[in-house]
C-alpha cells in the first residue's frame, strides 16, 4: 500500500469546506467598473491570496467582503458573496455592520486608534455593548497572545497604541481584528509598510492564525503568497483570470497571463 | 548634454556662477530685511497701543476699579457691572453656540448627502462668517427683541453673539473632522462600529483640539463685540448687577439673570470715551487694559489646548 503524502493526510482529516463564495460579482466606483464577473470560493481555515499587478482590483475585491465600499457614495455592487457553511447568506444584502461583525480587516497601513493598547482591542467588544471588565481583560489578553504581541506589551497596556513600532502596530491591528472572533479576516498588503523582519513575523502569524480563522490576503509579493497561502486567485484588469491551489498557480498555471505574471514577465 | 554656447557660458563658467549666487543672495538679504521691517511695524504698533493704555489707565488699575459699578464721578466709577455682564453674555453665547455649532458641523461633514444643496449651504455658512456684526445686531433686534419679546436682556445678547460666532464654530468643526485620517474611521467601521459610534468614539474626540480652538477664537471675537449689542439696546450706564444665579433657598438656582439688562466691557469703554470730561479717558484706558487681558487669557487657553491635544494625539 502506498503511504499517503502529507498533503493528502491533511485533506483526509479535514475536508475542505466552503465558508464563502463569490458569485458573478461586479463592482462599480460610480460609473467605472472595477470588478468584472468575479467567481471564486473561500475555503474555511485556509489562506487565500489575491495577486495581480497594481490597479487590477485586488483591494476593491477584498473590501467588498466587509462592505467597506458602503462608506463612500456612488459605489455599487452586483451579484453575490455568499457567507456561511450551512445556510449561506448573501452578505451584499446584509446589514454592513452585521457583516463587519463577522469579517474583520487588517489594513495596508497600520491604523491603531490613538487610544491605549487595551482600548484598541477592547473597542470591537465595546461597540457591541460589552462592559464586563473581566471579560474584556480576558479577550484583550487572548487576542494579544494570538497576535504574538502579549509578551512585548503586557506591562504597557495603558500606553497609546500609536507609540508602538510599525510591526507592533500591525500586530495590534491583527489583535484588534481577532478580538471579535470573526469568521474571516481580510488582509490588504499587511506588510507593504513594514521592514523585512516585521514582515516575517506577520507572515508567521498569518500561517498560525489559519488554524483558527479563514484568511483572505492581498499581496503584491509573490513569495509571500507562496509562503502563506493555500489558494491563490490571480486578477488582471478587474477580472479573475485564474483561481487554483497556490502550488498549481505557481507551478502549472493554465492561463498564459498567469504564467507571465508568476514568472515575473510583467507586473 | 548642453550644446548651446550661450548656455554653457552661464552653466559652466565659474565667474558667472559666483555672480549669480551673489546676486541671488542679495535678493535674499533684501527680503529678510523687508520681513523684519514688517514684523517690527506690526509689533511696535501693538506695543505702543498696549503701553499707551497701560500708562494712561495705570492710576485706576486696582481692585476698587474692578469692584465698583460705574458712577458719574470718574474717581469712583468702576467696571463691575461691565465685566460681570461680559462674562454672563459670553456664558450664554458658549452654551448656545457650542452645541449648535458642533452639531451642525458634524451633520454637514458626516451625515449630509453630498449634493448641490450641501454646497449651497457651505458657501452660505462661509459667507456668514464675513457678514458685518451690526447686521447680526439688526437681525437679533427684529427676532429676539421684537418677535420673541426677550427684551434688551443678557439672553438676547448671548444669543446674538452666538449667531455671530456660529459660522466660525461650524467651519472649524468641519475642518477638524475632515482632518482625521480615513484609516482611523475605516478601522472603527472594520470592527463593527456604527457611524454614530465611529464619530463619537473616535472622530469627534480626536478633533476636539481643533474644535476648541475654533470655539475660543469665536469667543475672543465675541468678547470685543460692541455694535450688535448696542443695536439690540444694551444699556451704556448700569449700576446694578443681575440677580445671582445661585440662591439660598430652594430651588437654589435661578435663571432670572438671563432677563436682566446689562452692559459689557467694550460698551462701557465706549461710553466713557464719548464723555466730555477728560477724567473719564483714564477709566476707558483702564477698562481697555482689562478687556485686553481677558482676550489674551482666552487666546492663551486656545493655544494651550491646541498644544495639549496635538501632543496627546498622533496618528
Ligand atoms: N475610490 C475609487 N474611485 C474610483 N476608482 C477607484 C477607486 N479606488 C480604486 N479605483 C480604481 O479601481 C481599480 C482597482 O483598484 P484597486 O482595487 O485599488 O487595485 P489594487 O489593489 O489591485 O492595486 C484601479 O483602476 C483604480 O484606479
Ligand atoms: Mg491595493
Amino acid at each position: 500500500m502506498v503511504k499517503p503524502t502529507e498533503e493528502a493526510v491533511v485533506t483526509q482529516q479535514e475536508p475542505l469546506r466552503k465558508l464563502a463564495e463569490v458569485r458573478d460579482l461586479n463592482f462599480y466606483y460610480g460609473r467605472t467598473q472595477a470588478l468584472k464577473n468575479i467567481n471564486m470560493p473561500i475555503y474555511e481555515k485556509k489562506v487565500t491570496a489575491l495577486i495581480g499587478p497594481s490597479g487590477c482590483g485586488k483591494t476593491t475585491l477584498l473590501r467588498c467582503f466587509n462592505r467597506m465600499h458602503d462608506l463612500y457614495p456612488g459605489n455599487r455592487y452586483e451579484g453575490q458573496i455568499l457567507l456561511g457553511v450551512d445556510q449561506p447568506r448573501n452578505l451584499l444584502e446584509m446589514d454592513p455592520i452585521e457583516v463587519r461583525m463577522q469579517i474583520g480587516m487588517v489594513f495596508q497601513k497600520p491604523n491603531p486608534f490613538p487610544k491605549s493598547i487595551y482600548e484598541n482591542i477592547a473597542y470591537g467588544l465595546r461597540v457591541r455593548g460589552i462592559k464586563d471588565r473581566a471579560l474584556l481583560d480576558e479577550v484583550v489578553e487572548r487576542s494579544l497572545r494570538n497576535a504574538a504581541l502579549w509578551d512585548e506589551v503586557k506591562d504597557r497596556l495603558k500606553e497609546p497604541g500609536t507609540s508602538l513600532s510599525g510591526g507592533q502596530q500591525q500586530r495590534l491591528c491583527i489583535a484588534r481584528a481577532l478580538a471579535t472572533d470573526p469568521e474571516i479576516i481580510l488582509f490588504d498588503e499587511p506588510t507593504s509598510a513594514l521592514d523585512p523582519i516585521a514582515t516575517v513575523s506577520i507572515e508567521n502569524l498569518i500561517v498560525e492564525l489559519k488554524e483558527q480563522v479563514t484568511i483572505l490576503i492581498v499581496t503584491h509579493n509573490l513569495q509571500q503568497a507562496i509562503r502563506v497561502s493555500q489558494f491563490t486567485a490571480f486578477m488582471y484588469l478587474g477580472e479573475l483570470v485564474e483561481y487554483n491551489d497556490t502550488m498549481s498557480i505557481f507551478t502549472k498555471p493554465v492561463e498564459q497571463k498567469t504564467a507571465d505574471y508568476v514568472s515575473g514577465r510583467f507586473g | 548634454m548642453v550644446r548651446n554656447p550661450k548656455l554653457i557660458a552661464v552653466l559652466h563658467n565659474p565667474i558667472a556662477i559666483a555672480e549669480s549666487i551673489q546676486q541671488r543672495k542679495r535678493w535674499e538679504q533684501f527680503f529678510i530685511l523687508l520681513g523684519w521691517f514688517s514684523l517690527l511695524v506690526a509689533l511696535l504698533t501693538l506695543v505702543v497701543l498696549v503701553a499707551d493704555l497701560l500708562i494712561r489707565g495705570w492710576p485706576l488699575l486696582n481692585l476698587k476699579f474692578l469692584l465698583s459699578p460705574p458712577s458719574s464721578d470718574p474717581e469712583e466709577a468702576g467696571i463691575l457691572t461691565a465685566w460681570v455682564g461680559s462674562l454672563l453674555v459670553i456664558l450664554v453665547t458658549i452654551v448656545v453656540a457650542v452645541p449648535l455649532g458642533i452639531g451642525a458641523g458634524i451633520y454637514l461633514e458626516e451625515y449630509a448627502p453630498k449634493n448641490w444643496l450641501l454646497d449651497f449651504i457651505e458657501i452660505n455658512i462661509t459667507n456668514l462668517a464675513g457678514v458685518p456684526s451690526i447686521i447680526y445686531g439688526l437681525l437679533a433686534l427684529g427676532f429676539f427683541v421684537y418677535i420673541l419679546k426677550w427684551g434688551e436682556s443678557i439672553l438676547t445678547a448671548g444669543c446674538t453673539l452666538a449667531l455671530l460666532i456660529l459660522p466660525v464654530v461650524i467651519v472649524t468643526t468641519r475642518e477638524s473632522l475632515r482632518a482625521i485620517p480615513v484609516g482611523i474611521r475605516e478601522g472603527a467601521y472594520s470592527v463593527g462600529a456604527s457611524r454614530w459610534q465611529t464619530i463619537f468614539d473616535h472622530v469627534l474626540p480626536y478633533s476636539m483640539g481643533g474644535i476648541l480652538t475654533g470655539i475660543i477664537v469665536g469667543i475672543s471675537r465675541a468678547i470685543g463685540e460692541t455694535a450688535p449689542l448696542i443695536t439690540i439696546g444694551a444699556l451704556t450706564f448700569i449700576t446694578f448687577l443681575p440677580e445671582a444665579p445661585i440662591k439660598g433657598e430652594f430651588p437654589y438656582i435661578s435663571f432670572n439673570w438671563l432677563w436682566s439688562p446689562f452692559t459689557v466691557l467694550p460698551i462701557q469703554m465706549f461710553n466713557w470715551v464719548s464723555r466730555p470730561q477728560e477724567a473719564f479717558q483714564i477709566n476707558s484706558a483702564a477698562a481697555g487694559v482689562v478687556l485686553l487681558v481677558l482676550t489674551l487669557l482666552v487666546n492663551s487657553t486656545a493655544i494651550y489646548l491646541r498644544y495639549r491635544f496635538r501632543k496627546s494625539i498622533k496618528f
